[in-house]
């Protein structure tokens, strides 16, 4: 079983931690996801590999505690094992010198977008980053992502850290400036990479969004994860995670989402009580 | 047989046939006239000697009965529960001509119980020893049989599973009142004791290309089963609340749903459920939905009784439940409410013109027969794709048009050294059909081995 070989908290409501998983490391590229199970009575959770180290044998994952099987997660500890890990699962972000890239990232979505804007800078293209969250305490992956990018931009909602606002603020800015974007990458929260495809459209930029649908199985099966692209029914496991933004229905999307929300309120109330009684 | 009664049975998971008694068992063996020529044994794809190990049975020595079973299927307690008997080996059983053929089925049912019950575990015999070693990619019927038939052999077989369970489609896809998961697990563990290594977590394709498994593996066998759940292309199909069979009975029996939140996957049912196709999917994501509490469930078919792929057993049952068969009914499109939900399934009425390349007569629409049919939860049972994983990360298998892994009469595919059996060769096929795969593969791989 895959055993955690670090934890660390990010902010109140994000853990990283360090997995060894060498068959799944060995295997991953950039954009790629995991299912997680954390114990044998959880859900299977899609979670994206925030990074990976071939050598090591290990993957990063980063995640928020948003329900049930997280909480789950977030409950082991350094030592502990996984009760399962599938992966890498999806197509790999599509790598090639574009020139100049946007990539954004908001909420959880900072980390995942990691190990596309490190690759995109193998590969030789000039990465512009920027990240928003609510709040400071939100924004992770900073220095990381400081360090791989030509610039980095930071939001938060409330003006804690970077400008007050969102991040189609900046994209927005860096478009008026007259700089040519070659390509932008979103991901986060659906209404977040819904505006952002709003900005980019009218001007024909081609725009990804790595999409986080619900899913069970994940290796084509289940069919939970149809999201309409460009009018067809796509299948987000196999065929995506990464989706031309610009044709993506998001309302439906979000609908979809929230399907089981009530649902998941509940799971999430036995959890908490299970994990309070020890 | 007995059978429990529907009031009690639809309120729980628990098995609906109660099984033969002994005594009924051992009647029901004698009752087999021993052909010279066996008919039943070419309707079995896993070729069982049949009037073998029902001479045994009526002889009331069991553990013989079962050894010869055991010989070639290493399923028995599955093939006893969910073949169609009734299209292969009681087709051609001679009784059946002027009157009713041997329960062969329901005797082999029998059999695989009492070695449970008895908890004598046969104990595996395998050849002597080979060096070999073979990968075979997913634990379902088509894996498990090939994967059992060549540790037989005393090949070292390493079995790949995507999921997190074992089983493939006879954990995820049957329910457990139709084929409890306990027995699948059981007959698992026979399998594991020939020597199979089964590996969960590992998705060939991606971990592994079937390339790499060629280097370290003499011989592949892919039975990775069943892909992408079909859609019928209609108006409303993604909004909330519809699933695919797939989905919900993957949520269901795989996920174990109905033990929410013990278990921490969902599944919403609405008071009334409308299950669209007519194949044994159907039926069991329909019987699923009463035993979760649905008020009224209604089976929406396009064609009528007569046509239904289901087997007539099944159907028989979920009519004895309650389910409301409406045929000659198709789905044009599906209304949600404000938030999203589906709310009512538009259909037209149909009727039958004439026979299409089946051979079953083509239900045609009635002009302006349009009508809704209120609904909180549709499920779409209408087939599945092959898995569309292995054969897109690799370019050299030839495939067919619609997906389906293309393999010659023993199984072998485009690439050598690989062979294919089961739904990723068919589409959605049945368990035996898939058994009966794996076992030609192993012939046909061991064929090349021995070479």
């Amino acid at each position: 079983m895959p055993k955690i070989l670090s934890k660390e908290k990010l902010s109140e409501n994000i853990s990283k931690i360090v997995v060894e998983a060498p068959h799944v490391a060995k295997a991953t590229k950039p954009g790629q996801f995991i299912v997680v199970v954390p114990t044998e009575n959880a859900e299977r959770i899609p979670l994206t590999i925030a990074d990976f180290d071939k050598k090591q044998g290990t993957i990063t994952i980063i995640f928020q505690i948003v329900g049930a099987t997280t909480r789950i997660l977030n409950s082991l500890k350094e030592g502990d094992n996984i009760a399962h890990i599938l992966g890498p699962l999806g197509v790999p972000s599509h790598m090639e010198k574009f020139g100049t890239v946007v990539v954004i990232g908001g909420g959880v979505g900072i980390a995942e977008i990691y190990p596309v804007v490190k690759s995109l800078k193998e590969t030789g293209n000039e990465v512009i980053t920027i990240i928003g969250a609510r709040c400071k305490e939100l924004l992770i992956y900073e220095s990381e992502l400081r360090t791989q990018s030509a610039e980095l931009k930071t939001t938060t909602d409330d003006g804690s850290s970077g400008r007050k606002g969102f991040v189609s603020d900046e994209l927005k800015d860096i478009i008026n400036s007259g700089k040519k974007i070659d390509r932008v990458i979103v991901v986060g929260p659906v209404p977040m990479m819904r505006v952002c495809c709003d900005v980019t459209k009218p001007l024909a930029i081609k725009t990804m969004v790595s999409l986080n649908t619900l899913m069970l199985d994940a290796t084509g099966m289940c069919g939970i994860c149809r999201v309409t692209v460009g009018g067809e029914t796509k299948f987000a496991c196999v065929e995506g995670p990464e989706f031309d933004g610009h044709q993506v229905d998001f309302g439906e999307l979000a609908s979809r989402l929230s399907a089981y929300k009530n649902k998941e309120k509940e799971a999430d109330n036995h959890v908490c009580r299970l994990l309070k009684n020890g | 047989m007995g059978e429990r009664s529907v009031v009690e049975r639809i309120t729980d998971f628990q098995e609906v046939p109660l099984g033969y008694t002994l005594e009924e068992a051992i009647s029901e063996a004698k009752r087999c006239i021993q052909c010279k020529n066996p008919q039943c044994v070419k309707g079995c794809p896993v070729e069982i000697d049949i009037p073998g190990f029902l001479k045994y049975l009526a002889l009331g020595n069991f553990e013989s009965a079962i050894k010869k079973i055991k010989e070639t299927n290493s399923l028995p307690a599955v093939c006893g529960r969910v073949c169609p008997q009734e299209e292969q080996c009681e087709l051609k059983c001679v009784l059946g001509v002027k009157g009713e053929p041997v329960g062969i089925g329901n005797l082999e049912r029998f059999l695989a119980d009492w070695e449970r019950a008895e908890n004598r575990k046969q104990k595996a015999e395998s050849g002597e020893k080979k060096k070999d070693k073979i990968a075979v990619v997913g634990s379902g019927p088509a894996g498990l049989t090939c994967a059992g038939d060549l540790a037989r052999l005393g090949y070292q077989i390493t079995v790949f599973e995507s999921l997190h369970v074992t089983g493939g489609v006879l954990t995820y896809g049957i329910p457990e009142f139709r084929l409890p998961k306990k027995i699948v697990e059981m007959e698992i563990d026979y399998i594991k004791s020939l020597g199979v290594e089964i590996k969960t977590d590992m998705l060939i394709g991606n971990v592994y290309t079937i390339e790499e498994l060629l280097k370290e593996y003499k011989a592949v066998f892919i039975g990775s089963g069943a892909g992408l759940p079909k859609f019928m292309d209609i108006p409303g199909e993604n909004f909330d609340g519809v699933y695919s069979a797939n989905e919900y009975l993957f949520r269901v029996n795989m996920m174990k749903a109905w033990k929410f939140p013990e278990y921490l996957t969902p599944i919403k049912i609405g008071k009334k459920v409308a299950v669209v196709g007519g194949g044994n999917v159907a039926m069991d994501a329909a019987r699923v939905s009463l035993r979760l509490g649905a008020e009224e469930v209604c089976i929406i078919y396009r064609r009528t009784k007569n046509e239904m792929p289901a087997r007539k057993e099944e159907v028989h049952r979920a009519e004895e439940e309650g389910i409301i068969f409406k045929n000659l009914t198709l789905p044009i499109a599906y209304h949600a409410d404000e938030k999203g939900w589906v709310k009512d399934a538009k259909c037209i009425q149909m009727e039958l013109g004439e026979p299409d390349s089946s051979g079953r007569r083509r239900p045609v629409p009635i002009e302006g027969s349009n009508f809704k049919i209120p609904v909180e939860t549709v499920i779409v049972a209408i087939g599945n794709s092959p898995n569309p994983l292995i054969p897109h990360r690799t370019p050299n298998l030839k495939t067919e048009r619609w997906g389906g892994v293309i393999i010659t009469n023993e199984g072998a595919t485009s690439i050598s050294g690989v062979f294919a059996g089961g739904d990723i060769v068919r589409g959605a096929a049945t368990v035996i059909s898939a058994m009966g795969d794996g076992k030609r593969a192993a012939k046909a791989i061991h064929k090349m081995l021995s070479a």
